[in-house]
């Protein structure tokens, strides 16, 4: 059996002398392992870097089976960013999270379409760091752990949205949680409100937020630890 | 077919780098066939090289003498250390004689997939050297991949507070290749990394 689809190659761990093992992120087919024969030789070492977009086809004789990958690279995206730390860090992030939270051959077509806005925002020079705040909270949710920004846990108000409970993942208010401040995780206007500033500050509190609940809420159920990317993508961007 | 030796022989050629099971009968059918001449001399060259080689306590090279030729070279320049991911890397640059400065290998590269921390590679050690030995640049030679580049940023953070330039490898279009046939990562590369001419 085989198919073909759009992916973003999120990892690959070297097989043999010239093949690798390749984990690519696909639209309709959603993470997918498959062996890459060659992946090591002259014309296909660039292809199968993370973060590359690709028109990939898969082929194994039974579903089950590993199988092997060919493909053509769509947008080479990954050699544009080498060069600078910040979006690498981002890059390599991103891939990680993806590559060890999500489920293999399970189709996740919005983190799909949000990992790939948010690589081409890496490439070029728009506003990438909220988008990966945006696109990490959507991991979250969509792996059953979702914020819920939509009004205040204690009071039902829906104006002045300041923090969210550790516990329970709700947003709280200015004026309800000011009490509990210490213990509350501060909420980033930007993922409520799309005209709300998107600093550095504001970017750092929010991938504290989404950082929170993937080391406390959504690793931990998988059973494994946070990618150490995640930690070296936040030291830059405090650092 | 043949006997145990020999079979064995064949087995363990088969695992070198490049070298399948026909291309290790191969091959070790032309040395029993060249037994004075290859077989023998072969032998004892993997005996001598067994028992003398070690790795170099400076730099990460392989040698018979331990610091390596290259650390020994006095007419080395001490104040700059390229740093390459693996001995192989080292040789090549070698090969070009372009360098005259050290080296230090890193032994890999950072990789969360492979479960490479940087404690398991020679960061720490790189860091000592440039703090002891007044070097005042340190040239990344690491591969153009996202592990890669990873790691070169890592170092030169690690490397920040020391006052030392850091640089890296250029990229772009290799000696002799043509636009038409290049990856457009390779192009992107080269188009960012140009320069006046």
């Amino acid at each position: 059996m085989d198919w073909r689809d759009e992916g973003i190659v999120l990892a690959a761990r070297r097989h043999g002398e010239t093949s690798a093992v390749v984990h690519i992120l696909t639209r309709a087919h959603g993470r997918h392992g498959g062996l890459v024969r060659g992946a090591s030789g002259k014309a296909a070492r660039g292809l199968w870097q993370p973060g590359n977009l690709l028109d990939v086809t898969w082929r194994g004789r039974l579903e089950e089976h590993l199988g092997q990958f060919t493909g053509e690279l769509l947008d080479a995206r990954v050699a544009g960013l080498l060069g600078d730390r910040d979006r690498l860090a981002c890059l390599a992030s991103v891939c990680a999270l993806a590559e060890n939270a999500l489920p293999e051959r399970e189709p996740h077509p919005l983190l799909f379409e949000g990992l790939r806005l948010l690589i081409g925002a890496l490439a070029r020079d728009d506003e990438w760091a909220p988008l990966t705040v945006r696109w990490e909270a959507a991991l979250i949710a969509e792996l059953g752990y979702g914020l819920d920004l939509s009004e205040c846990a204690a009071t039902g108000a829906t104006e002045g949205l300041e923090w969210v409970s550790p516990r329970t993942g709700r947003a709280v208010s200015d004026e309800a949680g000011a009490p509990y401040a210490d213990r509350l995780l501060p909420l980033p206007g930007f993922l409520i409100d799309a005209e709300a500033p998107t600093d550095r500050p504001a970017v750092v509190a929010g991938l504290r937020l989404t950082g929170f609940f993937l080391e406390r809420r959504l690793f931990p159920a998988l059973g494994r630890p946070v990618p150490p990317q995640r930690a070296r993508f936040l030291d830059r961007m405090t650092g | 077919m043949v006997g145990p030796e020999i079979d064995r022989l064949m087995q363990l050629l088969g695992r070198l780098p490049g070298l399948g099971p026909r291309s290790a009968r191969r091959a070790a059918l032309a040395l029993i066939k060249k037994r004075e001449g290859l077989l023998l001399p072969l032998a004892e060259a993997l005996t001598a090289v067994a028992e003398s080689v070690r790795t170099c306590a400076v730099c990460g090279n392989y040698d018979t003498q331990d610091p390596c030729a290259v650390c020994r070279d006095e007419r080395r320049d001490k104040s700059l250390i390229c740093v390459v991911q693996d001995v192989s890397d080292l040789w090549a640059l070698e090969r070009t004689s372009a360098f005259r400065g050290r080296y230090q290998v890193l032994g890999g590269l950072l990789s969360a997939l492979e479960g490479v921390a940087p404690e398991d590679l020679a960061i720490d050690k790189l860091v000592a050297r440039v703090r002891d030995d007044a070097v005042t640049e340190v040239i990344l030679a690491l591969p153009a991949t996202v592990d890669g580049q990873t790691t070169a940023h890592y170092i030169a953070d690690a490397l920040e507070a020391e006052g030392v330039t850091v640089s890296g490898l250029a990229q772009g279009v290799p000696v002799g290749g043509e636009l038409d046939y290049l990856d457009d990562g390779t192009l992107l590369a080269a188009l960012n990394a140009r320069r006046p001419v």
